[in-house]
């Protein structure tokens, strides 16, 4: 019994992670329907943010926190300008090339900036270690993620669905010329939603660095990872991929601990399965 | 990574040390094939900086002859960018020596072709043990897994522990290093409670951990590659209180590389491997390597066992050249050269098995401890002359 709450917990903390450095990507391909492969470029730039912040100024890591989430929205805002504008109307397979070179570029400048090799994260006492409760061990910090996604994954709902400018970006996806005859800014819309999702993606990276570690290739290892939660999770809600993550974060935890000589296959042997029952994804545009 | 065409940056880095010389036959070029870009950047670094602190504190030359030093850009595990590029370095830049190899795959692609060219090809790295049977051209300066991996299960069993969990990654080296480790151990009165292999791919240990500390073994014995997985594996092991369980880890030394020993922090201390090279070495060979590294690298770069095998496999070039005479390099005497060579390493005394064509070599027990504030593998114990048992 002990032993499955444990897988549970595992599951659900490692599920929290995965929905964590994906739910930029939810916004940005899942709610502005732009193929953004280079997400994992801005995580990574989150990461990196946070790592330095702590390293070299000894900034705490509550604190680098907002500011890898700061830095990743400001980076997309430059780019949602000078670049992303330009291919909004164009085919999704121009979007993919001009954010896979984006990849490239990031990969490219972090080797050349910080090295090829794995960045040191050392995390502040009060979130290491573990509590036991009812005779599980529980990790204090994957406690935390699961606070921290749980809260955003609120924030983010409420946002889209009870405010104007949630409202806003709703309008501005389903039909740009509409909304914007009935005064929506679309342009400013999806300036502002595109620089919160890379946000998001800088603050996932910086959650994930204790994880999933830093180096230069991160934006390529985990892409996999991304693309898998928002297709399995659909687009048009964050709902879709919290449930699949979570979902995936605990179908891979028990397979590798109850089956560990095929437990890696079952990540995607659920994808595949969820999306053949269900190709739009768990919860689909309406 | 970049598929090959990301190389030109590499290319222009190039040791150009022969250029004010005239006549060709007194320039030896060596063609060295590495992972300069792409994941394993830094096996690539680690290898040109060591090849080139050899250099520095010999000379560019040997027998009254420059030697040049050709890098190549084998962009990661790569079979078929290494096949070509060695192909280029013998066909265009007709290279005397072939060397460098971080990696198995792109090691076993080129083998033929040195055969084929009776080139000789020094292995500084790759280290499984079925490359040096590929090509009798072959000879191997670094180490093979399950030479490192064969001591620690039998200094394991000496030393009390009776119930060992193994954890390697899923593949050749991780095979290599299970089937090593498991035969000694067992050998030696051991008992495997349990084993798994992990993706290469991996990032989530949480589960593994699980099942390992409600196995309740002695100790855990873990082969990972150099890279996230070890540091990942070790915050595991320490946050989920394995330790504390009474869980004693034990790895090859991949795993508490110097290079990346202080990015883990506290978390290592303690844990017991087999490696055949510590920077924590004490001899004056591993000084002179130390500082010459620091030099060339900046003191920013810890060298690790990965640049000891490029200074290493720069020395034996450096005695086949001086023993090979005037006249063109000849590839089956440079071969008969390196066959039975003895060096003095950075890591210790080492030699090329005539037979095998392999290196034989001393194999330390080390603990990770902190001295003066910064953390090193200390070694205590070792295994003198340990052959590859894989062959």
């Amino acid at each position: 019994m002990a032993s499955l709450l444990g897988v549970l917990f595992d599951g659900l903390a490692y599920g929290m992670l995965l929905f964590l450095v994906s739910v930029g990507l939810s916004v940005t391909l899942g709610l502005m329907n732009f193929v953004n492969l280079a997400h994992g470029a801005f995580a990574m730039l989150g990461g990196y943010v946070c790592v330095v912040l702590m390293q070299r100024w000894g900034v705490p890591f509550l604190m680098a926190l907002p500011a890898a989430f700061v830095a990743s929205a400001a980076a997309g805002l430059i780019l949602e300008r000078v670049l992303y504008r330009r291919f909004y109307r164009r085919s999704h397979l121009d979007q993919v090339l001009v954010t896979i070179g984006l990849v490239f570029m990031a990969i490219a400048v972090a080797t050349w900036m910080f090295g090829p090799q794995q960045q040191p994260l050392r995390l502040p006492g009060a979130l290491s270690g573990q509590w036991t409760l009812l005779g599980v061990d529980l990790n204090v910090y994957r406690c935390f993620l699961l606070v921290v996604g749980a809260l955003l994954a609120w924030t983010l709902t409420l946002v889209l669905e009870r405010t104007r400018f949630g409202a806003a970006v709703r309008a501005a996806v389903d039909d740009a010329r509409v909304a914007e005859a009935l005064g929506v800014r679309v342009t400013l819309v999806f300036q502002l939603t595109f620089a919160v999702g890379c946000g998001l993606a800088g603050l996932g990276g910086a959650l994930g660095v204790e994880v999933l570690g830093l180096d230069p290739t991160f934006p390529l290892k985990y892409i996999v990872y991304f693309l898998l939660v928002v297709a399995v999770g659909g687009t048009g809600s964050l709902k879709g991929p919290l449930f699949a993550a979570l979902l995936l974060g605990v179908a891979d935890v028990a397979g590798k601990y109850y089956l560990p000589q095929v437990g890696a296959f079952i990540l995607y042997a659920i994808m595949v399965l969820l999306l053949i029952v269900r190709p739009q994804g768990l919860v689909a545009r309406a | 990574m970049t598929g090959g065409h990301g190389n030109a940056g590499v290319e222009e880095e190039s040791v150009h040390v022969g250029k004010t010389v005239g006549r060709a036959e007194d320039v030896v070029k060596v063609g060295m094939i590495a992972e300069m870009s792409g994941p394993f950047a830094e096996t690539g670094r680690q290898m040109v900086n060591g090849a080139k602190a050899y250099q520095k504190v010999y000379g560019d030359s040997a027998g009254g002859r420059k030697v040049e030093l050709i890098v190549r850009d084998s962009t990661g595990p790569a079979p078929e960018v290494a096949k070509r590029l060695a192909q280029e370095l013998l066909v265009n830049d007709k290279v005397d020596f072939l060397a460098g190899f971080g990696l198995t795959p792109n090691a076993l692609a080129v083998a033929p072709l040195a055969t084929e060219m009776k080139k000789p090809m020094i292995v500084m790295n790759a280290a499984t043990s079925v490359i040096t049977l590929k090509s009798p051209y072959i000879a191997r300066v670094s180490f093979t897994l399950a030479q490192v991996a064969a001591p620690l299960g039998t200094w394991a069993a000496k030393n009390g522990i009776r119930k060992v969990y193994t954890l390697v990654a899923d593949y050749g080296p991780g095979i290599d290093a299970e089937t090593a480790f498991k035969k000694a151990f067992i050998a030696g009165g051991g008992e495997i409670v349990g084993e798994v292999r992990t993706p290469l791919r991996n990032v989530e240990f949480a589960p593994y951990l699980q099942r390992i500390k409600d196995a309740r073994p002695e100790a855990v014995f873990i082969f990972l590659p150099v890279g996230e997985q070890p540091v990942a594996f070790m915050k595991g092991f320490s946050e989920r209180e394995l330790d504390k369980a009474g869980i004693r880890l034990i790895a090859t030394g991949d795993v508490t590389e110097d290079g990346q020993l202080e990015a883990m922090g506290e978390t290592p201390l303690g844990v017991v491997t087999t490696h055949h090279y510590s920077a924590a070495h004490d001899s004056a060979q591993n000084r002179t390597f130390l500082k010459a590294f620091a030099e060339v690298a900046g003191s920013d770069f810890k060298p690790n066992f990965m640049a000891v095998g490029a200074w290493d496999g720069m020395a034996a070039i450096y005695e086949a050249i001086r023993r090979n005479g005037n006249g063109p390099i000849d590839g089956d005497r440079a071969l008969a050269t390196l066959k039975g060579l003895k060096l003095d390493s950075p890591r210790g005394p080492i030699m090329i098995d005539p037979e095998t064509r392999d290196v034989v070599q001393t194999v330390y027990v080390r603990r990770v401890q902190k001295r003066g504030g910064r953390v090193f593998n200390v070694e205590f114990e070792q295994f003198p002359s340990v052959k590859d048992p894989g062959k």
